[in-house]
């Protein structure tokens, strides 16, 4: 039990871990290096690609509507939106705080609900079985349409944002959780059973674990869509919030911060996305075996 | 004479009620306490079905089934079981995925937390005693699946089971592989003696770990031949080519081809 700082088995396939093997024929010893060479260049590549590609996009979008001499009020060019970013920064910063913290709130508040109910619909089929049909009408509801009434109820403000953005964001992490409690393998529930274990023991020791990888792909699609659900709610009725900021900005024309506080959401929602990702590899980094393992090591590269 | 450890009479099995399937007929054994039994038959003979229905996983639908005197009512604690596929939790590593049973069954649920080093360095010596010393903080998919499987007989024996149910446990595996988690098990089993129901199809495996072999027909299973090895121990692969030794798998395998068929051997010994 020497290899330590090897590579596990899956990735065995591709190259034999390189454990300082004097034996190794130099030659052998450069092609590993070469390997090794590549897939750094490999990997350098993939971490910038995604910068590459959105400058990328910003630098055809202004040539564009410069080349074409497209209206400002039409489609602003990146140049205009940034000024338009630079020029208004305060109500900007301002806003897109109040969304991200109403987002934040509904998001929590989902996860909760979620992954209790989750839990309740995938380990009891009688649960499931009278709650999903009311789940799947509640779902199909437009939420555009239940602000109107929310507002009626709460008032104009924050309540409705956040709201809206629990309901948006709650159904993905019920259905999750909920399938990855349902499709435990029979053989891993007979190994708890067989030791007489009782149901609650099998849905922590088991059940639970088993739906994390399951509840955190539907973190990633919860958080997106409750910027959504906060937002359109802004935009209906608020006087806060970065909808809001845009319903006013549109309603002046002020195009180039229409697009301004579009870039905020994305930047907001992206951030977001990818926090849910960094706590999905720390905590079910077992699920994502085979895909992160694929790195050749050479002895003192 | 001592009671037997494991008395099954006349137990039956069938599924989806009345009308349903007859996996298993009147089936009679007794299992004396340490004792190594194997049962073999063709696939589909209702050998998995027996070992459901001894751990209490399902109720049988007729005759009696005692486990140390008393009557099998739900799942037992004081059985562990391995299966055809290792059945390991991927999220814990070898060595928690052997203390699995401890936080389970009673009493060593309670006395986890307080004397966990005692516990820890029972499982290490459990791995060393399968082989996979040093192993203990790998994760299932960081080892072959006959390391898997070795970690899943240390799991079946952590609680120390009076009783050992094996399905099928190497028939995922090939023939090397196979042969060393022979020596293995035989190396368990006479170190801890538990009592011993093997369920597998492969008839060398029967004869080489077994104090008895018990033969079942096709479906609905019976108990159709009973012979006992009296072959010494520890046996060794070497055993496995005596005369012996090939002339009894000879004779289970004609009981086999027999219950494919559907008609029983009439020539006695």
């Amino acid at each position: 039990m020497a290899s330590d700082a090897t590579l596990p088995a899956a990735a065995a396939v591709t190259t034999r871990p390189a454990p300082a093997d004097p034996t190794m024929s130099p030659e052998a010893m450069r092609r590993l290096q070469a390997l090794a060479l590549a897939q750094r260049r490999r990997r350098r590549l993939q971490a910038w690609l995604p910068w590459l590609v959105i400058i990328g996009m910003f630098v055809i979008w202004e040539a564009g509507v410069r080349a074409f001499n497209v209206q400002q009020f039409v489609l602003p060019a990146p140049s205009a939106i940034a000024e338009s970013m630079v020029k208004w920064w305060v109500p900007l910063l301002d806003n897109s705080w109040q969304t991200l913290m109403t987002t934040l709130i509904g998001f929590f508040l989902a996860v909760i609900f979620g992954l209790l109910l989750g839990v309740a619909i995938g380990s009891s089929s009688l649960l499931y079985h009278g709650l999903y049909p009311l789940l799947i009408g509640f779902n199909s509801v437009p939420k555009v349409a239940v602000v109107p009434i929310l507002v009626i109820w709460f008032g104009i403000g924050t309540v409705p944002a956040v709201i809206t953005a629990f309901m948006i964001s709650f159904f993905p992490i019920v259905v999750n959780v909920a399938t990855g409690i349902a499709t435990v393998e029979p053989e891993l529930r007979d190994v708890l059973r067989a030791l007489g274990a009782k149901p609650s023991d099998i849905i922590r020791k088991v059940g639970l674990p088993r739906a994390m990888p399951y509840f955190f792909a539907s973190l990633k699609i919860a958080i997106t869509v409750a910027f959504v659900g906060s937002i359109i709610a802004e935009t209906v009725a608020a006087n806060k919030g970065i909808g809001h900021l845009m319903i006013l900005a549109s309603s002046r024309f002020d195009v180039p911060l229409v697009f301004a506080g579009l870039i905020v959401t994305a930047v907001m929602g992206v951030a977001m996305y990818v926090a849910a990702v960094a706590i999905e590899n720390r905590t079910t980094g077992w699920a994502m075996r085979g895909q992160n393992d694929q790195q050749i090591t050479v002895p003192g590269v | 004479m001592e009671r037997p450890f494991v008395e099954i009479s006349g137990v039956a099995m069938r599924y989806g009620g009345v009308e349903g399937t007859l996996a298993l007929q009147n089936a009679t054994l007794d299992v004396g306490k340490g004792e190594f039994i194997a049962v073999v038959g063709p696939s589909g003979c209702g050998k998995s079905t027996l070992m459901k229905l001894v751990t209490g996983l399902w109720p049988a639908t007729a005759g009696t089934l005692l486990v140390a005197g008393q009557e099998v009512d739900g799942p037992l604690s004081i059985a562990g079981m391995a299966f055809q596929n290792p059945t390991l939790l991927p999220w814990r590593n070898i060595i928690d995925n052997v203390m699995l049973p401890l936080e389970v069954v009673e009493p060593h649920r309670r006395q986890l937390r307080r004397q966990r080093a005692m516990y820890e360095a029972k499982a290490q010596d459990l791995l060393k005693l399968v082989g996979l010393g040093g192993f203990d903080k790998k994760f299932p998919h960081e080892l072959s699946g006959g390391m898997q499987q070795r970690a899943s007989l240390c799991r079946a024996l952590i609680h120390e089971p009076a009783l050992l149910m094996l399905d099928e446990p190497f028939a995922a595996l090939d023939i090397f592989t196979r042969e060393d988690l022979w020596a293995v098990l035989q190396g368990v089993w006479m170190a801890r003696k538990p009592t011993v129901i093997l369920v597998t199809h492969d008839l060398r495996e029967a004869a080489y770990l077994a104090d008895r072999v018990l033969v079942m027909s096709s479906r609905p299973g019976r108990i159709i031949a009973e012979r006992v090895v009296d072959l010494p121990r520890p046996r060794t692969l070497e055993t496995t080519y005596t005369p012996e030794f090939v002339s009894l798998v000879h004779d289970l395998r004609e009981h086999i081809s027999a219950a494919r068929k559907g008609e029983e051997v009439v020539h006695g010994q």
